[in-house]
């Protein structure tokens, strides 16, 4: 009961976690504290037992005999299997609401169209069949979609920011389509959804912000999205997570999280369209 | 080191077969000189890439990229991953013990296939060669272990071919030996002998090797796919070409997922064996022992896509895997329960074989209660290929196969040499490793949850301090090595006499001399019954009773 | 660790009499399930591709049928005459089974010789597109099966000329473990044949 108690009390108030900057990192740290109570429940329990049998079992001088014959206790093998099987499955179902919140179980080609991305109409035609070849340049193979804990808040209304990311040896680009203009560095505004369509020019590359708790490979020939919504601005580094060559831990960026006021300056100064930013 | 013959088995004398010391270097069919020939063989390539991990962390001490050269890390962590993978854990916890151990277990005076056998260990040393010897020929392979493409296809193509010409060398090693132990195993178990009877490594063995024989070959099809690609300009995994990089990924994990059981099962098998003996009580829980095991088979090969979560794999399959792989954490903590009610209520020798046991069963919950999170896939959406994977990975591969190779070394040497081991320098040495293991791999489960991706050169400079102290513990364990060696060596010549049974075990290969003689019992092979018939009845308890019912059975 | 003929034609599995009995079969048969994981491999990276990359527009992959339904029938016929050729081994018959060995690695070789003018006669080549690769991928791997195959007729042809050669009634094993391989070479045809010409 101790070992619960104090399992409990460290998994919640232990932070081993960089500050949290987007909607969903919350919601990851909360699955991380649950995984980490169990864990150090578990992790504790099984040191204290092997601790306590080498010292309490351990044989002494004047100790020649053998220990007690015990072949097996079946009640007790069906205690230990059960009981893992429950956390497990727990654990399991848990992290699916999780990931669900994440949006990681939206359909991606459906996902899309709620996105309010430019490449609509090439969804559609994803979805409807595979064997349309012009329907490749429009599939989306992998990464999280909008999530119900996006979509639900208040946020929705606000039409998602498309930028397109190009990966490369040994460099991230950012395209807004919104205003055609590149940039080096990630600009996103506070509060207001993202969403991230990736393809790589050579080599797989992954796309990573700790502090949003986020990562997707960005893979060439086949894009991936990513949609999350910052919430603290500030500045996080952007690191690349799949070994892409020599200059692969000198691959970083960074993504810029600013007031939506901030933002929309910026936007504007790079702006190359006249028309104004819906 | 002399062997007696048995006297009725002179018409299969090798005549032609080298005796002495010169046997370890010929093309020995003996299962015994080839189970030594993979330990040392094997224990050399761990020094070389043990000098490999050094280099990484002496790298990483700084977070400049500043002792050598970019393309030059990637080729030494390359390397690293596939001679300690390959070379080294593979080999020696599949071939080493496995041909030592398995036809003792089974009552057989050989493996099934001697000289299948020989062929399957001397595909290794040149195999190895071959790979060591790309660094200095034309540069290593520079894509990881992995070897994912299009990386694998960009980076320089010589050293990538040599590569996967070693691995499916070496594969094929693998294939051959898992053959052998299959047919061992169920065919040439002695007449009497029953399967629920086999000593639990017989059972691990078994359910080693199909994993082996059944997921291996995929490996060796996709490398030959790969190979394909980078030298013919096919297009299988070259998006370029209408290629599909995925596909690579799914066919490379069917194995070597997989690859993790393979060398974690036959370590399980192993504690089982050394733990009965030492705590002088039966095995806890047989039947669901081999149960759990055949189940862990059975569930990994369904849980591959878990490396892939971040992939450009759709959402029900990371559903899907997500579970699958969750689950392999029952069957693996029944042994573990297993394991400890093993310990508890015996009478244990603090020695070193049942330290490293025991420092293998913590090291392994940690990195099994860190998988079953990674399989959990918002998780691993944030730490998917950052330290904290390598930390995980590190504390299943060494901080567990590692630790039992330690052990069973421990154990067995009285077996193979006739002398005993030096039990305080065992001591030292556990204590230093685990130290130094623990330093060295448990900041980096922080590191990962806080923005340190794998496979780098150099780093966010805020990450420093954690990475020294990982050196430092990489540092320790190098050091570790040293009195391990001493011992060893010094040991075949210097240590105190073991006699036949130093241990009072009751599994046959404690059942003839130490060192065995060829074809390993002078006589016919004993039959045992119960492996694990230790300990005293509940209700006659008597501290002064003499150890080990006595259970030697016919033969002797 | 006695001595056996280094030169059998099941060498690849390098297996020796023992005096626990012959299981020499058992290890043939396990090689094969490894081999044909080897198969299931390609295949299901090709009905992967299949199912998620669909055919480049300005890309050629057109098969025809009448070729390699002849080689199915050929490779079918070889596994009848090569069982034949074993019954024959086995009524310690050597004159006819060497007859009906002859006529197995005649159909092998057929199919071979087909199979290269299919080779020839296709519009594309090995590096066209991504389904050219794959076909000649699975096709080549299997041919070369054959290739073996009919070698190791060949081989156990040779040696079981005279009633006291090294194949007998009484060591069968070399004809066997070839027979064995020889339909289990068969099967994955057909299995290739569903997979890349029907599907």
């Amino acid at each position: 009961m101790i070992l619960v108690l104090g399992g409990l009390w460290i998994g919640q108030n232990i932070n081993l976690l960089p500050v949290d900057a987007s909607a969903n990192a919350p919601v990851y740290d909360e699955l991380f504290r649950v995984l980490f109570s169990i864990g150090t429940i578990l992790f504790v329990g099984i040191v204290g037992l092997v601790v306590f049998s080498l010292v309490r079992f351990r044989r002494k001088p004047d100790q020649l005999g053998d220990g007690l014959a015990i072949e097996g206790n079946l009640p007790l093998e069906v205690f230990w299997t059960a009981v893992p099987a429950i956390v497990v499955l727990f654990v399991g179902l848990y992290s699916y609401d999780i990931y669900d919140r994440m949006g990681g179980m939206t359909p991606l080609n459906h996902g899309m169209d709620h996105g309010g991305m430019q490449h609509s109409a090439a969804d559609h035609k994803a979805m409807e069949g595979m064997d349309e070849s012009d329907a490749m340049a429009g599939r989306v193979w992998g990464g999280i979609g909008n999530g119900s804990a996006i979509s639900t808040s208040a946020e929705n209304a606000v039409a998602a920011v498309p930028i397109e990311v190009t990966a490369m040896q040994f460099a991230f680009l950012f395209r807004y389509p919104q205003g055609d203009f590149i940039s080096g560095e990630l600009h996103v505004p506070a509060g207001q959804p993202v969403s991230l369509r990736m393809e790589a020019k050579d080599v797989i590359h992954a796309f990573w912000v700790p502090e949003f708790r986020l990562k997707q490979d960005v893979i060439p020939g086949q894009p991936t999205v990513l949609n999350f919504t910052p919430t603290r601005p500030g500045t996080y580094p952007i690191v690349c997570a799949e070994l892409c060559g020599p200059y692969h831990g000198g691959m970083r960026s960074s993504v810029v999280v600013e007031e939506p006021e901030t933002y929309q300056a910026w936007f504007n100064a790079n702006n190359k369209l006249n028309v104004a930013d819906a | 080191m002399t062997v007696s013959l048995p006297p009725q088995s002179e018409q299969h004398t090798p005549s032609l077969q080298p005796t002495g010391w010169l046997r370890y270097f010929s093309f020995s069919v003996d299962h015994k000189v080839i189970g030594l020939q993979y330990l040392v063989c094997g224990f050399l390539f761990y020094l070389i890439g043990g000098a490999l991990a050094g280099a990484i962390r002496t790298e990483l001490a700084s977070p400049m990229s500043d002792f050598m050269p970019r393309d030059v890390y990637n080729q030494v962590l390359t390397l690293h991953g596939t001679v300690m993978i390959f070379l080294w854990i593979v080999p020696v916890v599949n071939g080493a013990f496995g041909n030592y151990l398995i036809p003792f277990y089974v009552g057989a005076r050989d493996m099934a296939y001697p000289r299948l056998n020989a062929v399957a260990f001397w595909l290794i040393p040149p195999a190895g060669l071959l790979l060591i010897s790309s660094y200095f020929i034309t540069g290593a392979a520079q894509s990881g272990w992995t070897a994912y493409p299009p990386l694998s296809i960009t980076t320089p193509a010589s050293g990538q071919m040599i590569w996967i010409l070693s691995v499916l060398l070496l594969g094929g090693s693998s294939i051959f030996g898992g053959i052998n132990f299959i047919a061992t195993v169920l065919k040439l178990r002695r007449p009497g002998l029953k399967l629920m009877q086999l000593p639990m490594y017989c059972w691990a063995m078994l359910g080693t090797s199909i994993l082996v024989v059944l997921s291996t070959p995929v490996l060796a099809g996709t490398l030959i796919l790969l190979s394909f690609d980078i030298v013919a300009h096919t297009g299988f995994f070259n998006p370029g070409l209408g290629g599909n990089v995925v596909v690579y990924q799914h066919l490379f994990w069917f194995y070597s997922h997989p690859a993790v059981y393979i060398m974690v099962l036959p370590a399980f098998g192993l504690v089982s064996e050394i733990l009965p003996v030492h705590c002088r009580k039966p095995l806890f829980g047989y039947a669901t022992m081999v149960y759990s095991i055949m189940a862990i088979v059975v569930l990994g090969l369904v849980v591959w896509a878990h490396h892939m979560f971040t992939s450009g794999t759709p959402p029900w399959m990371r559903l899907f895997f997500t579970i699958a792989t969750a689950f392999i954490a029952v069957p693996t903590g029944i042994k573990f329960f297993n394991w400890l009610a093993t310990l508890w209520g015996g009478r244990i020798s603090l020695n070193s074989a049942v330290l490293f046991s025991c420092g293998f069963i913590v090291n392994f919950v940690l990195g099994g209660i860190t998988g079953v999170a990674l399989a959990q896939v918002p998780f691993d959406v944030h730490v998917h290929d950052t330290y904290f994977v390598v930390a995980h990975f590190h504390y299943i591969v060494y901080g567990g196969t590692v630790f039992v190779i330690f052990a069973s070394i421990y154990h067995w040497y009285p077996k193979v040499t006739g002398r005993m081991l030096n039990e305080p320098i065992g001591r030292l040495h556990f204590l230093l490793t685990f130290i130094g293991f623990n330093l060295c791999f448990a900041p980096q489960h922080w590191l990962g949850l806080n923005g340190m991706p794998r496979r780098v050169a150099e780093y966010d400079p805020q990450f420093a301090f954690i990475n020294q102290i990982s050196s430092v513990g990489a540092l320790l364990m190098a050091i570790s090595t040293l009195p391990f060696l001493w011992n060893v060596v010094a040991s075949a010549f210097n240590g105190e006499i073991a006699g036949d049974n130093p241990w009072k075990a009751l599994t046959p290969e404690w059942l003839t001399s130490s060192p065995p003689p060829v074809e390993n019992w002078v006589g016919e092979a004993p039959l045992v019954e119960e492996p694990y018939g230790y300990g005293v009845p509940i209700d006659q308890i008597d501290l002064k009773a003499t150890s080990g019912r006595d259970l030697w059975s016919s033969g002797k | 660790m006695t001595t056996l003929n280094q030169a059998d034609p099941s060498a690849t599995n390098d297996v020796a009499p023992h005096e626990h009995g012959d299981h020499r079969m058992f290890g043939v048969a396990t090689f094969l399930v490894a081999d044909a994981m080897t198969f299931a491999g390609f295949f299901a990276a090709y009905l992967t591709f299949h199912a998620v990359n669909p055919l480049q527009p300005d890309a050629v992959y057109e098969l025809e049928l009448p070729l390699p339904i002849l080689n199915t029938v050929l490779l079918l016929v070889s596994s009848a005459t090569f069982h034949k050729a074993g019954q024959k081994l086995r009524l310690a018959d050597n004159r006819a089974c060497r007859q009906w060995l002859m006529v197995t690695a005649v159909l092998g070789l057929a199919f071979l010789v087909s199979q290269m003018v299919e080779y020839f006669t296709l519009p594309f080549g090995l590096t066209d597109n991504l389904y050219a690769s794959t076909f000649y991928a699975l096709t080549g791997f299997h041919g070369l099966h054959v290739t073996l195959g009919a070698l190791m007729i060949l081989i156990v042809w040779w040696q079981c000329r005279t009633p006291s050669g090294r194949v007998t009634a009484h060591n069968q094993f070399p004809l066997e473990a070839v027979e064995l391989y020889w339909h289990f070479v068969d099967g994955i045809w057909v299995v290739l044949f569903l997979i890349l010409y029907l599907l």
